[in-house]
């Protein structure tokens, strides 16, 4: 029925090496999110650049868009400064190239909505996306009844497409979630917006189990998680902890572009530290 | 040829227009609502419930009126008044409103939430919330807040909570989106009464469906004033609610023309409009593929009315679909014009109209004397003007104090 699943090009992409190797390290990954963008194109590059170096194993990249309409506070403000900074599709992909200049091993997903993709034109944007060395895609407001948007084409180009599930899908939908998932499964650890409350790790644990019985992608965990600590009691159940309104928020808080970026590296480098302990010893 | 009358598809798709363009979390919600819907609609009981809600409590069904002084004032058309405006809450709002509240009490949800732009339909949706006696939350643009106090008094009044959305621009679309998010954090306990033909599937048709006792009534009365069907439907456009609820029921009724009314602004080459068809493209939003308002980039772009209630930078998919094939002719009508054709609906009617309907009189006006005196026209009135008294003051430069 998927002709994607059978395609070569997706035979060992660099989120299946990246998880692989960390297997192997026994430890989690830390995912950080940050808006393309925020506050401006040349302080988001030059953030985005030295993700790696502070300890983020895979890096979200956020594509702004006016109507960021799952996302709370945080990231609609990110959104925001981004767009007022001038951010465009087009300069996100450039981020992207010029991230892949330097880094030819850290994967690399967009995550946003739709339409600015949409309005791009889906397989431009396709070729143009693995032309600049993206690696996946979350895109939130495409479920499954809408595979053949976005989810199939993408999967043709080589480019993972990273599916939600949340605690409202049960295990009746659970199927449909899974079939055409691949790279990693995205847990959300709880119903609402990113950036809410932390979630009950007990509960979290019960969903990414759920998961893992039905599928043999690596399950990562989001929303709601802010510190260290809460990086290594999820991860201690978890493949991947994804965090991305509290980093936000350090580039909110900051007074100058320098300090935007020292604040969001330390909390990486915390949060690196985070996952590290959560290591299956 | 494709059944107009018989749309969506399974998936709700009118053509590529429609879908279910929501985050996971809402997805289960929205097919168990749609499986509820279905049921609801062939059930005699549910079906009982709401046509007694919609005589007893609405005032269903509204006039059918010969508009005598307005056929006369522009010496061509006959022109009827569908009169929504006559409903409880003094609009069309309330015909869906009350169908939604019947399907959530069957849904065994307890808590209301809806957006509202002009506040109409936050009035109807707090008015029906507080008749079932649910808790009800209406998100409201605090750009709309400003200029639509009565309505926000009278929301508070029927125990409902306004919450002024401060994000983005702070109008229709930003409330829209803090209901989605108050939905996918709340899904549990909570029902989102959408105001319009728009939103994922099943919305779309479950509002026109609701709405469509407009058009149902229409066509017995006419049929009974004239013993024929209308030549032509006229209806404002914002979401599209009002003129999906007018026209559906005559789809298939091939001789009957419908003009569909967008809100013009200050122009459609002026960027500040409302117009989502005649100067938008298609695009993802809310839920459904429609056309939109946006920039090259795919951000959504600031709509601009006089009116509030059409100051939405999208439109409902089926009007989207109904337009590429050509069923429906869609024009728009600015500001001014809207504003003249207020007026002249006051002065040789004795009705003051919502300046939403204000925009399909305007449409009439410039029809109607080019058409036979036995043509006849069908206006639907969807609202009445009097939220509309402060900012209409303040457009002709009076002065109330």
């Amino acid at each position: 029925m998927n002709a994607a699943k059978e395609n070569p090009m997706n035979a060992a992409t660099r989120l299946d090496e990246c998880f692989a190797a960390l297997k192997a390290e026994k430890r989690p990954a830390l995912v950080t999110y940050v808006t393309a963008g925020d506050p401006d194109f040349e302080t988001s590059l030059e953030l985005l650049q030295g993700l790696p170096a502070a300890g983020a194993d895979v890096i979200e990249l956020g594509m702004p868009f006016s109507d960021p309409m799952a996302d709370g506070p945080a990231i609609q403000k990110a959104t925001l400064r981004a767009l007022e900074g001038g951010q465009t599709m087009v300069r996100t992909l450039e981020m992207v190239h010029h991230f892949r200049r330097q880094d030819t091993k850290t994967p690399l997903g967009l995550m946003g909505y739709y339409n600015p993709i949409h309005r791009y034109g889906v397989e431009r944007f396709l070729e143009d996306a693995a032309c600049a060395g993206v690696d996946g895609l979350i895109v939130v407001d495409l479920p499954p009844e809408h595979d053949d948007e976005l989810c199939l084409p993408a999967r043709e180009h080589g480019i993972d497409f990273i599916r939600l599930a949340t605690p409202t899908t049960d295990a009746k939908r659970l199927p449909r979630v899974l079939d055409n998932a691949s790279g990693f499964l995205y847990c959300v650890s709880m119903n609402g917006v990113t950036g809410g409350r932390a979630p009950v790790a007990q509960d979290v644990e019960r969903m990414v189990d759920q998961l893992r019985e039905r599928s043999r992608l690596p399950v990562a965990v989001g929303f709601g998680i802010r510190n260290a600590a809460q990086a290594t009691a999820i991860g201690r159940f978890s493949d991947a902890v994804v965090v991305g309104s509290a980093l936000v928020e350090a580039i909110a808080n900051a007074e100058t572009r320098h300090g935007a970026i020292e604040a969001v590296h330390g909390l990486v480098r915390e949060l690196a530290e985070g996952v590290r302990r959560a290591a299956n010893t | 040829m494709t059944d107009l009358s018989m749309q969506p598809d399974a998936h709700g798709m009118f053509g590529r227009f429609g879908g279910r363009f929501v985050p996971e979390t809402l997805m289960p919600l929205i097919s168990e609502l749609q499986s509820e819907y279905d049921a609801a609609r062939q059930d005699g009981e549910f079906q009982h419930q709401l046509a007694y809600f919609q005589r007893d409590y609405v005032g269903r069904p509204s006039p059918l009126y010969f508009a005598e002084r307005l056929t006369e004032h522009f010496g061509g058309a006959r022109i009827f008044l569908k009169r929504e405006e006559l409903n409880h809450t003094g609009a069309h709002k309330i015909n869906n409103c009350i169908g939604q509240i019947l399907l959530a009490k069957r849904m065994g949800k307890t808590r209301i939430i809806a957006e509202t732009g002009a506040g109409m339909h936050g009035v109807a949706t707090a008015t029906v919330a507080a008749r079932f006696g649910m808790p009800c939350v209406v998100y409201m643009g605090s750009a709309d807040i400003e200029r639509q106090q009565p309505n926000v008094f009278r929301m508070k009044l029927l125990g409902a909570e306004v919450i002024p959305v401060t994000t983005g621009t702070g109008t229709l679309k930003d409330a829209m989106n803090e209901a989605l998010r108050d939905w996918v954090t709340n899904v549990d306990d909570t029902f989102y009464i959408i105001g319009t033909v728009a939103g994922p599937h099943p919305y779309p048709a479950m509002v026109r469906d609701f709405q469509a006792v407009i058009g149902r009534e229409t066509r017995t009365q006419i049929l009974e004033k004239e013993g024929r069907l209308p030549d032509s439907l006229v209806a404002c456009v914002g979401g599209g609610s009002n003129a999906m609820g007018l026209f559906h029921p005559f789809l298939a009724d091939e001789a009957v023309k419908m003009v569909g009314v967008e809100a013009g602004g200050k122009g459609i080459d002026t960027g500040l409009h409302a117009a989502s068809l005649r100067g938008g493209a298609p695009g993802v939003l809310h839920g459904n593929r429609t056309y939109l308002l946006q920039d090259e980039d795919g951000q959504i772009a600031d709509a601009h009315s006089i009116s509030a209630g059409l100051d939405y930078p999208g439109i409902g998919p089926e009007h989207a679909w109904l337009h590429e094939q050509g069923r429906v002719e869609y024009v728009s009508i600015s500001d001014d014009e809207a504003l003249a054709a207020f007026q002249c609906c006051c002065r040789q009617e004795g009705i003051i109209p919502a300046l939403e309907s204000a925009h399909a009189l305007a449409e009439v006006a410039k029809r109607a004397p080019t058409l036979p005196r036995d043509h006849l026209m069908v206006v639907n009135l969807s609202g009445r003007g009097d939220k509309d008294m402060m900012s209409v003051a303040q457009h002709l430069g009076e002065n109330f104090q």
